[in-house]
């Protein structure tokens, strides 16, 4: 009896790296309940090397996972007090097993440490280049988004790359950007912390009152997305939504000139003089 | 400390016949006695335990059936929104759940009660070094009780700038006009829990390093000491500046300083601020006490697991000093890593890296302790009580949730998942999977030394079993909402395409988290059951090592009937110096002469 229960225990442990692994297998493999719930497509350049490091540091943390899960099971089933008769193996520890369990994992820890290095660098520090005149300059970024209580406030720099010049184009909530091209963003807020979140891209950053961040990215297609705000702003945040659409370079084109020519019309017409 | 005047609860009763009402106050409410502030640390975070489950519920509910009407506490709540949430209340719940979760329940029930009431039984005290300060550690959390629960009622909304607190939303009062005085009030609260918990920091490390008994060397300390100490130092270092922080932001938000604001800042339509501040510098200074918070919240708790796994193994701990090590260099590279917070915020990328290298160090000597306590259970004769499963589950779930945090460790992979639910998974599985569970076992495991009396084991394993498996069902599938990008403190997050088919699988979590604080009516019943009606036992009816089993159950004012010798470390199960399993630490060896001299490693 007392056996039978102790054996029911240690299945039960079991059950944590079989469903575990079970659980992201089911959602991987996309099937019912599940469908659609894995990392969302992804459409920048950058955002596959990110999803590569997810999915890398899944399988380690994986092997890890159920390595000890299955170690924790094998204990329990083999020293469970009703199946075992001999004395207890008296000892304090094992120099030795230290010594292995603590560099093996130091090593693979650094080893992802450094790994991704490049990919950090990638997005955060090595901003795109743009040609001008013979010299290699910073890419100018192509529009500012500025957060609000609750809002994203596009401004696009326009001909002639700067922005808060006349030539701008003023849209909420809807950005527009050509698909296949190196984009820079200016993104600031206007108020409280926001977080300028693009889950298709994989791009994450907070906007700080008082200071102005760069984004950058390359979409690989065209098609419509969300814009997320990912830092709490207040009671509205949840509906702090904005819209990502990747359009060709024709059909961006083609939508910044009427855009802007609307914009620069003045729908008000005073009456005629009589 | 050498000679102990002992009142055992039995002589009590028989002496005197009718306590006055002085002498009640002064032993049971202002009582200066560690065991009693001890108690009263556990009843209070017990019944705040309560309250910030049902404001998870609260947020569950939500998220499961937005802006419908919730059953019971709806109606009660918000009459005049026909008891729905309202995207204000909504951000309200999230702060106080987790504001009550982790300064009303984990840090106090850890340090508080079970710090109080152990830490001078196990080194051998009759009580603290300070008992005057120790009671008014406890008499501190009232102000903040009241305060925290002011803030949350004070009209129209409560706090509802998050745990976080992040300014400028926290601190200039235009941003969130809803808690225009909750905030306020709730900065008030931390400061008190701030004050209270270096109290008892002060206390414990002057007890921990004076008072231990003769023969209790550092060495031989239980592990719960050991996390306690260390604890106690990561609290005595780190509170001041949150501390120091929260009058910043509180003189920020009452005289307009601008500590945390740009210059001539205006949200709002508000009055600009004559800021010239920083934002960022409170997430610094709020993360350089509020990481090594985490550790305060898990490093007592691997203590008691270490206690109790060893006691049902009865097999000496596995590598009792590399176990002392890794809590130390927890607690060292704890004070270097709380810019992992901070990847996404605009912080210099570069000191990112740096950040990021000492997160994944700090991995390590969590991995450490892993291993030795699969160590400790190989080779033993496990005893499946109550608190050695919820011990055995505190090690299978925080190997997830220390697994979980490579992920964010990892700075590119943390772009993605910063903010979603994958970080919420991974804080509820170290901090419910593993804090909550000890605590679940290490109350099962005391509750004989506390009352004298055991609690259910069948009920006490139904507990468990119910439990486990609903916090899995509740926690585990925030896993795959945040591999979805799913971001947490949304009020309503199925209008975004990428988020609208996975309102399903929030419905499923709503009703394992409802059927997990609903399991908790099972602990409560046997909890105060049995402190009337539990089968009365002995000293030491886990037949364990560790001083505070030598003591009589309760033990009275005063601790121990005779003066406590320590001759070897508490885990010497399945020596083969005596006949029994177990060898209590007060036990004088055969031949004279204590035990550690004679081992060679």
């Amino acid at each position: 009896m007392n056996r039978t229960v102790d054996r029911l225990w240690s299945l039960f442990f079991l059950m944590v790296p079989v469903l575990g692994v079970g659980v992201f297998v089911w959602a991987m493999a996309d099937i019912y309940p599940m469908q659609g719930h894995w990392l969302p497509e992804n459409v920048d350049e950058q955002g596959g090397i990110i999803d590569g490091l997810f999915l890398f540091i899944l399988a380690l943390t994986g092997i890890i996972f159920v390595g000890t899960g299955v170690a924790l099971f094998v204990f329990l089933w083999r020293y469970a007090a009703s199946v075992r008769s001999e004395s207890v193996a008296y000892t304090h520890g094992s120099h030795t097993l230290e010594v292995v369990w603590s560099i093996i994992p130091a090593a693979t820890l650094l080893f992802i440490a450094i790994y991704q290095m490049n990919a950090w660098a990638d997005a955060k520090l090595r901003r795109p280049s743009v040609v001008i005149d013979g010299k290699r300059e910073p890419r100018p970024p192509i529009a500012e988004v500025t957060g609000r209580q609750f809002e994203w406030r596009i401004r696009y720099a326009g001909a002639d790359g700067a922005v808060g010049t006349k030539d701008d184009l003023f849209t909420v909530n809807e950005l527009r950007l050509p698909a296949n091209e190196e984009i820079v963003l200016s993104i600031k807020t206007e108020d409280v912390l926001h977080s300028f979140f693009l889950p298709n891209l994989r791009i994450k950053q907070d906007v700080v009152p008082g200071m102005k961040q760069l984004v950058w990215f390359r979409p690989t297609r065209t098609g419509s997305y969300d814009i997320v705000c990912a830092e709490l702003c207040g009671w509205g945040h949840y509906k702090m939504r904005g819209r990502l659409e990747l359009m060709t370079r024709e059909a961006f084109d083609a939508w910044y000139r009427v855009e802007f020519a609307q914009q620069e019309t003045s729908s008000f017409e005073p009456p005629a003089a009589e | 400390m050498s000679s102990i005047a002992v009142d055992a609860p039995g002589d009590r009763r028989a002496g005197d016949s009718a306590p006055t009402f002085g002498q009640f106050v002064s032993t049971y409410v202002f009582s200066k006695d560690h065991k009693i502030i001890g108690l009263q640390f556990l009843f209070s975070t017990l019944i705040w335990f309560l309250i910030g489950g049902l404001l998870a519920l609260g947020i569950r509910w939500q998220l499961a059936y937005p802006w419908s009407t919730m059953p019971v506490l709806g109606p009660l709540l918000f009459s005049e929104e026909g008891g729905q949430i309202s995207p204000e209340f909504y951000t309200t719940l999230f702060t106080m759940h987790a504001t009550v979760m982790i300064f009303f329940v984990i840090i106090p029930i850890l340090a508080g009660a079970f710090g109080n009431y152990l830490i001078p039984l196990m080194i051998g005290a009759d009580d603290m070094a300070f008992p005057t300060l120790n009671m008014l550690s406890y008499w501190f959390m009232w102000p903040a009780f009241v305060l925290i629960s002011a803030s949350f009622f004070t009209p129209p909304y409560g706090a509802g700038a998050g745990w976080t607190s992040y300014p400028t939303l926290a601190s200039i009062p235009q941003a969130s006009p809803g808690s225009f005085h909750a905030q306020t009030l709730w900065l008030m609260g931390i400061t008190f829990v701030g004050v209270s918990s270096m109290m008892g920091s002060v206390n414990y490390l002057t007890t921990i390093i004076q008072m231990r008994a003769p023969g209790m060397t550092m060495f031989r300390l239980p592990l719960t000491i050991w996390g306690m100490f260390i604890t106690a130092i990561l609290q005595a270092f780190a509170l001041p500046v949150l501390t120091a922080a929260g009058f910043m932001q509180l003189t920020d938000r009452l005289f307009g300083t601008g500590f945390f604001t740009p210059e001539h800042w205006v949200v709002n339509n508000g009055v600009p601020v004559s800021g010239g501040g920083q934002t960022l510098l409170w997430q610094h200074l709020f993360w350089f006490y509020s990481h090594p918070a985490v550790y305060i919240m898990i490093l007592p708790a691997m203590g008691m697991v270490s206690d109790m796994l060893a006691c049902f193994a009865r097999k000496p701990i596995f590598g009792y000093k590399p176990m002392v090590y890794s809590i130390s260099g927890i607690a060292g590279l704890g004070f270097i890593v709380w810019g992992h917070h901070m990847f996404v915020s605009g912080m210099n990328p570069i000191l990112g890296m740096t950040f990021m290298v000492s997160t994944m160090m700090i991995a390590l000597p969590s991995a450490v302790k892993v291993f030795n306590w699969l160590g400790t259970l190989w080779g033993g004769r496990i005893r499946f009580t109550t608190p050695m499963l919820f011990a055995l589950s505190f090690v299978s779930m925080f190997v997830i949730g220390g697994l979980s945090g490579i992920f964010m460790a990892a700075t590119p992979v943390d772009m993605f998942i910063h903010d979603t639910y994958f970080i919420v998974a991974h804080f509820h599985y170290v901090l419910f999977g593993g804090t909550a569970m000890a605590v679940f076992g290490a109350v099962y495991f005391w509750f004989p030394k506390m009352f004298g009396r055991m609690m259910n084991e069948p009920l006490g394993k139904l507990h468990f079993v119910l439990t486990f498996i609903f916090l899995n069902g509740t926690f585990y599938t925030m896993h795959i909402l945040g591999a979805v990008g799913f971001p947490r403190r949304l009020a309503d997050p199925y209008p975004y395409q990428t988020f609208e088919h996975l309102r399903p699988m929030n419905v499923f979590m709503t009703w394992c988290a409802i059927g997990m604080v609903t399991t908790q009516v099972l602990f409560v019943v046997n909890f105060f059951v049995s402190i009337f009606a539990g089968p009365r036992v002995g000293r030491n009816p886990w037949g364990a090592n560790s001083l505070e089993w030598m003591a009589p159950s309760p033990p009275g004012h005063g601790n121990f009937d005779f003066q406590p010798i320590v001759y070897r470390g508490p885990y010497e199960y399945g020596s083969p110096e005596v006949d029994t399993d177990n060898y209590p630490q007060t036990q004088p060896p055969p031949s004279g002469g204590s035990s550690d001299e004679r081992r060679s490693h």
